[in-house]
Parts: C-alpha cells; sequence; structure tokens
C-alpha cells in the first residue's frame, strides 16, 4: 500500500531547543498577556494553563482547567457576558481549540468587545506524546477565527510582533483572537490545586467579595 | 404553528424573576417561546450555540463572574454535553437546563429512541438530579424548585419537559 498523505508526521517528542525564527511559548504568552493584575482569565488544560501559571502566577483571577477539554473558550464568553467591565482572556492550546471549534462562531456573531482569546499554536499534541496535531498539517486556526466572524484576528510568528497583538488583545472594542505559533519545546508542567471547587471559590471571593 | 401553551410565557418569566441572565440553546422547535423570548428581551444575552456543550461550560463561566446563565437543549443534545459535565460536578458548579424530551412518549422517529432513553441515566451518571415533567399545571412549581436546587443550593438539575406535556412531533411515514 503506497503511503497515504494524509498520515502525520511522526513525531516522538518535544524539540530540545527553540529553533531560530520560533517563539518560545513562556515568553510569548507573558509578553501577550502584559500586566494581568486587572484582567479575567481562563485557560485550556496542559500547556497554555502552565504558559499563563508561569506568567501570572498561581493568581485568584486565572481560573485554570485541567479537563472538559475544549470548554475553555465558551466559559470565557459566559465569564465576559456576566462581567462586561472586565477583561476577560482566554488562553488555549490549538488542541483544545480544534475539539470545539464551533464556539469561533458562537463568540464571533455575539462578539463581546471584553474577550481575547489567545491560541497557543505547538502544532503538537504535547501532553499525550508530542503527535502531530492539525495545524502542522496546514489548518490554520486564525482562518477559522475570521470564518467565524471574530473581527479582530491577527497571527503572530515573530517576535516583533508580540507588543502590537498584546495591545490589540488588551484595548479593541471588539472580540480579538490572536494565533501565536511557539516552538514543540517541552516547557514544565507547573504544580497547583487541581481542585476546580476550591478554585471556583477562589475566584468568586476575589471578584465578587463572596463565593 | 399552533399556539403555544400559556406555561411556555410563564416559564419564561418565571426565569427572568430568578434573575438568569444567560439563554444558550441549539434552536429546538419544544423551547421555542423560550428562544424567541430570549432574543426579544434586551435584558438577556441570547446564546445561539453550535453544539450543547457549549451551553454547559457557559453556565461555569457565567457563575464565575456572578451571572446565572440556563441551557435549553432537546434530550439529543445531552449526548453531546457528557464530557463537559465533569467541569460541573468536579467543580461543584450551579447548573439548569430545561430538556424537552425525544425518543419517549408517542415518538415517531425511531432514531430517537436511543438517546432518549438514554438521556435521564447519562444526566444522572454525570452527577445530576433530574426532574420529570408531564403535565401542564407542573411545570410552573418543577421549574421554581428546580431554580431553588440550582441557585440556592448549587446542584445540577436538570427538568425533563416530556412528550406527554410537549406532545410528540407528528411524522408521515416519510418524515424527517
Amino acid at each position: 500500500m503506497s503511503k497515504m498523505s494524509s498520515k502525520p508526521g511522526l513525531r516522538t517528542g518535544p524539540e530540545e531547543k527553540v529553533q531560530d525564527g520560533m517563539l518560545e511559548r513562556r515568553h510569548a504568552v507573558k509578553t501577550l498577556l502584559g500586566d494581568t493584575s486587572d484582567i479575567l482569565i481562563v485557560t485550556g488544560l496542559a500547556g497554555a494553563k502552565d504558559d499563563v501559571l508561569a506568567a501570572a502566577g498561581d493568581v485568584p483571577n486565572a481560573y485554570t482547567l485541567s479537563g472538559a477539554m475544549g470548554a475553555a473558550t465558551a466559559m470565557g464568553l459566559g465569564l465576559a457576558l456576566a462581567q462586561p467591565k472586565k477583561r476577560v482572556f482566554v488562553v488555549t492550546g490549538e488542541g483544545e481549540l480544534l475539539m470545539n471549534v464551533g464556539t469561533l462562531a458562537t463568540v464571533g456573531v455575539l462578539n463581546p468587545p471584553n474577550l481575547s482569546i489567545v491560541c497557543v499554536d505547538n502544532e503538537r499534541y504535547g501532553e499525550t506524546g508530542w503527535q502531530e496535531s492539525h495545524t502542522g498539517r496546514g489548518v490554520d486556526m486564525a482562518k477559522m477565527a475570521e470564518g467565524g466572524c471574530i473581527p479582530n484576528v491577527r497571527t503572530v510568528t515573530k517576535e516583533s510582533e508580540l507588543k502590537d497583538a498584546g495591545q490589540m488583545l488588551r484595548e479593541s472594542n471588539g472580540t480579538s483572537f490572536v494565533l501565536v505559533k511557539v516552538a514543540p519545546t517541552d516547557a514544565p508542567s507547573i504544580h497547583r490545586s487541581r481542585d476546580a471547587s476550591w478554585h471556583k471559590g477562589r475566584f468568586r471571593e476575589a471578584l465578587l467579595g463572596s463565593n | 404553528m399552533a399556539d403555544a401553551p400559556a406555561w411556555q410565557d410563564q416559564l419564561y418569566d418565571l426565569l427572568r424573576q430568578e434573575n438568569i441572565t444567560q439563554f444558550s440553546y441549539v434552536p429546538d422547535a419544544g423551547h421555542r417561546i423560550l428562544i424567541n423570548r430570549s432574543i426579544a428581551d434586551p435584558d438577556v444575552h441570547s446564546v445561539s450555540v453550535t453544539t450543547e456543550e457549549e451551553g454547559v461550560a457557559l453556565q461555569a463561566g457565567a457563575h464565575l463572574g456572578g451571572a446565572r446563565s440556563v441551557l435549553l437543549m432537546q434530550s439529543s443534545g445531552v449526548g453531546n454535553c457528557v464530557n463537559f459535565f465533569s467541569l460541573i460536578q468536579h467543580g461543584r458548579f450551579p447548573f439548569l437546563t430545561f430538556v424537552s424530551m425525544r425518543g419517549d412518549f408517542g415518538e415517531g422517529n425511531p432514531w430517537q429512541f436511543a438517546m432518549g432513553q438514554a438521556t435521564q441515566p447519562v444526566l444522572e451518571a454525570s452527577g445530576i438530579t433530574c426532574v420529570r415533567v408531564d403535565s401542564p399545571e407542573d411545570v410552573i412549581p418543577t421549574a421554581k424548585a428546580a431554580c431553588t436546587m440550582a441557585y440556592q443550593s448549587e446542584q445540577a438539575v436538570a427538568v425533563l419537559l416530556t412528550q406527554k406535556l410537549l406532545g410528540a412531533k407528528a411524522f408521515s411515514t416519510g418524515g424527517a
């Protein structure tokens, strides 16, 4: 049988180093988020969760998932609608976003002005053995966001583009979406409590004054 | 389409009295009045989701932000939600859904039975308390009880609006 072109490239692990011309994920996410003290954050699981913990610390205003893969963007939408005066960031990996790509359409037609989505795209399912994801094979999440009617969409591949993209996420009057392409390095996992109910209470106490 | 029974408007009024400000749904004939009232109501967010599980995550996010949200879905949509129910159960988020049943009393489309008959077991296996409504006079008292369970006691509750209540959708032998 001839090799099927639809098969992914075989990957056996992460890259040891960030290659020239690629962004390092921790640095990229930290730069895009900027000052995290005045924003609310919902993250997807695995690498995206660790990027935010590295950038912001284990803080009450960041709700980090370790399951329910695909939920982060819709959860951020519910929060953004509930808190229109706060800027809400969703930080999610491309694997998670692919699981529920329709949410981009749900968000796009509502276009909440205070919702900002960062898709950290390393083109791998890093948590499960570094298998190549669809984005390493031509799928473009920024085009999906544009196709979902999200008005402010940008792809970031270079250091020089991070600052402007961060400003767009912070200031745009309409939902914004940044696809940041990062090197598939194995940034170490960061420990925090995985008690989702405890995190919920901490988040609500900090934001609302009581749980 | 026939006039909607009075309980549908009364149910919307009740949900608004309960301060629900986010209505999410995949369009469904059984919830037509609730959906249309939420679209017409300038004081609520009417969130047309592409799949029902988004409405589960939306409720968790709403609760983080101090708002109340409700998911309106057909029984087939329950099957789309299952993994996201882990967020509700593990996070002990309040959760309220109204489920218009298919695949039960008088169903004429055999495709509806598998998920319709699995709906309540799947919800209960996911930690969600189910209350069934078979008659119009029970809708409002049951909905009030469900709101108290969800928003005061922070439980996960599904109100199943059965085909005895809604009436089975009419199918000709060539339909759907």
